[in-house]
């Protein structure tokens, strides 16, 4: 007997015997259709909130990174060149020139012995040591693979050769035009948002389905009438919510703390980070959809991440790698997601400047959740 | 209609092990049905097609007059399911847990009613992680009653429950067969098997050995009592054939350096008994009886012991 037909009396009959009519409850409750995918979300953020190591991992080690980077990278006013001025005759004279060239602010000098100087140069505690010779000339010392002796180089001569009476053949003038967004920190917080978004999907969603399948809850659901769909919709629901307080700890960290300025309105920013969020959602299941056991589980997220890390501009540009890889990096969900939420942070870029971006990571994340879903083992 | 009803089951693990091979059972509504049988006897693998949590590799189950293949979905609701082992989030209250479980369910009962029918209402408010083995596992039997089932499924419900615990289960089982449920059980625990259920299949390597009520599997040892002795002589297992020919001795098999010996009247086997022992010269060292159990029969059957520890 397949179906119950109201026109036939035994099937009707049959029909009321199953009913759980003897093991009614005394107080009868009528369940809606979200009531499980409500309740699994609910679950779901308590126990990410009773579990404090991912309150740290979340909430405060991104933070304070931020923090640690932010004062490590700041930009000095208008940076100090130091320079090593080896003592003996004519040392004296350097300095009493550098004190007098135009460039005084910019310029620290110490008058070491020759040892002191050469160490402190090798140290990078120096960008340019000063020899003064026997005949009145000075030989600089620099190194050309770094940048900023390379910089002192110029500026030091420029100094030393202005103080000393040169004129300058043409009147040129400098205007100072800081765009905003440029310092190190301003690049960094939309890093580690992105950076945030894939570790929290990673772990929030691929390591814990493995959990719960290694501990056969995933199978105790699936004993339930449970809709496997609502699992899936709350534990990714669960990472947005997450994603959301995020971008608001972040960003209003870096607005107080480092003075940061957000130009992109906050619905384009969350939206680009929902993209992001979901996209690695799908990544996380597809990692997930396999794995018995937790060490392999592990293994299989660090591989999928650490190229990321490296490649897709967290902490610092990729455009340093070689231009051959550049097609490579650009295509990596979190490179997409990185730049997506820099320009929209930093530059305020429109949405529609994006397609781009938000392509790559809806083809990441609709592949992956495809690929999850007819992969994926429940018991 | 039985409630539970499955034709030539097999499943065949990876193409080589067959851990079930053509089993018929046939449950019918309010019965509490026990699946008796050694480790890796297949009991595990039966119970969880039956749940629809593994495909047969052949054979049907058909539950309530329904099928997995085409009523998945009402089945779910009507089943009540407690596998051998789940590690529920350790992180939830025992009342976070079972609300979370009712919400899948149309029509579940109430959490608080839950706990208090299984003792946990004590418990409502603390960590699963925090709970005793035991609390853990009638933990497991709320979540699988949480949604008003017509068919409970209990696997090893009381592996590793202390005497009282097993009793409280117990109770729970009957409450809820009173109510017009069914039962379907495994169990390592011959007194278990012989208390709650009212029929039993024996499991082994895969097929049932014998099935019918506990009395009547009893009986099919012959006797009801088990008379067991051992002898100074230590040769007790050559003359089987003497110990045979005693009156009220329907058969003899020999465990462990012990003889026993199935008897219908012991109050006459056992003054003969003495009466050849010292016919021989011999002296007992050893003389029990004791009412037959299941374990009896399933040594009858094959020749071992359901728990070899
Ligand atoms: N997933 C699996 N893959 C391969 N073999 C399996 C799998 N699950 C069980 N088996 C094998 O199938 C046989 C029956 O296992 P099953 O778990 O059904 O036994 P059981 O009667 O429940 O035993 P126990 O009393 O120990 O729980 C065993 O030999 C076991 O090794
Ligand atoms: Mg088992």
């Amino acid at each position: 007997m397949h179906t119950v037909k109201p026109t036939d009396p035994e099937a009707q009959a049959k029909g009321a015997d199953m009913q759980p009519m003897p093991l009614r409850p005394s107080r009868p409750r009528l369940n809606g259709r979200w009531a499980g995918y409500t309740h699994l979300l609910l679950a779901r953020m308590r126990e990410l909130k009773r579990e404090p190591e991912v309150i740290f991992w979340v909430f405060v080690f991104p933070l304070l990174l931020a923090l640690g980077l932010g004062i490590a990278f700041r930009n000095k006013p208008a940076d100090v060149a130091p320079v090593a001025v080896v003592s003996g005759p004519g040392a004296q004279h350097a300095l009493e020139l550098l004190q007098a060239s135009p460039q005084h602010a910019a310029i620290h000098a110490d008058m070491l012995t020759d040892a002191q100087a050469l160490k402190g140069f090798r140290v990078g505690k120096y960008a340019l040591v000063i020899e003064p010779k026997a005949d009145g000339s000075f030989q600089y010392r620099y190194d050309p693979a770094r940048p900023e002796s390379v910089l002192a180089l110029d500026q030091i001569d420029d100094a030393l050769q202005t103080a000393a009476g040169r004129r300058n053949a043409l009147t040129t003038a400098a205007k100072i035009s800081s765009e905003p967004g440029a310092r190190y920190i301003d690049f960094l917080i939309p890093g580690l948002l992105g950076m945030n978004v894939m570790n929290a999907a990673m772990w929030g969603i691929g390591f814990a389905l493995v959990e719960m399948r290694q501990r056969k809850l995933l199978k105790r659901y699936l004993a339930t009438p449970m809709r496997r769909s609502d699992f899936l919709l709350a534990l990714t629901s669960s990472r947005l919510v997450l994603m959301l307080v995020e971008v608001g700890l972040l960003l209003g960290f870096g607005v107080l703390v480092f003075h940061m300025r957000v130009l992109g309105s906050l619905a384009s920013i969350l939206l680009v980070g929902t993209v992001g969020a979901l996209s690695f959602a799908g990544i996380g299941l597809l990692t997930a959809c396999r794995a018995e056991k937790i060490e392999s589980v592990s293994g299989l997220i660090n591989l999928v991440m650490l190229p990321m890390w490296v490649f897709s501009g967290v902490f610092f540009s990729y455009e340093r790698f070689p231009a051959v890889v550049q097609p490579f990096i650009k295509a990596l969900p979190l490179t997409a997601l990185n730049d997506a939420l820099r320009a929209t942070i930093l530059e305020g870029a429109p949405l529609t400047a994006q397609g781009g971006r938000i392509l790559i990571m809806a083809i990441w994340g609709g592949i992956s959740f495809i690929l999850a879903l007819r992969w994926f083992r429940w018991v | 209609m039985p409630a539970i009803e499955c034709r030539g089951l097999r499943k065949t693990y990876d193409g080589k092990v067959e851990a079930v091979r053509g089993l018929d059972l046939e449950i019918q509504p309010g019965e509490c049905f026990g699946l008796l049988g050694p480790n890796g006897a297949g009991k595990t693998t039966t119970i969880e097609i039956l749940e629809g949590l593994l495909a047969p590799t052949a054979g049907q189950v058909t539950l309530l007059g329904r099928t997995w293949q085409k009523h998945a979905r009402d089945l779910r609701e009507l089943l009540g399911i407690s596998l051998q082992e789940t590690r529920f989030s350790e992180k939830l209250s025992v009342r976070e847990t079972l609300d979370l479980f009712a919400s899948f369910y149309r029509h579940p009962r109430a959490a608080a009613e839950i706990m208090q029918e299984l003792e946990l209402t004590e418990k409502a408010d603390s960590w699963v992680g925090k709970l005793s083995g035991g609390q853990k596992q009638r933990l497991a039997v709320a979540t699988a009653l949480v949604g008003n089932p017509q068919i409970l499924f209990l696997d090893e419900p009381t592996t590793g429950l202390d005497p009282q615990s097993r009793r409280q289960l117990w109770e729970i089982v009957r409450g809820f067969q009173r109510r017009g449920g069914t039962v379907l059980l495994t169990t390592h625990y011959m007194d278990e098997a012989e208390r709650l259920c009212d029929r039993i299949a024996i499991v082994d390597h895969g097929q049932i050995i014998a099935q019918g009520t506990p009395a009547q599997l009893i009986a099919r040892l012959g006797g009801h009592h088990v008379v067991e002795f051992a002898t100074s002589a230590g040769d007790g297992a050559n003359n089987q054939e003497l110990w045979r020919m005693l009156p009220g001795v329907d058969s003899v098999h020999e465990d462990d350096g012990m003889l026993l010996l199935n008897v219908r009247e012991p109050h006459q086997t056992i003054p003969a008994l003495l009466a050849a022992v010292e016919n021989q010269g011999a002296q007992l060292v050893h003389l029990t009886t004791r009412q037959a159990s299941l374990e009896d029969v399933f040594v009858h059957l094959t020749g071992r012991h359901l728990r070899e520890d």
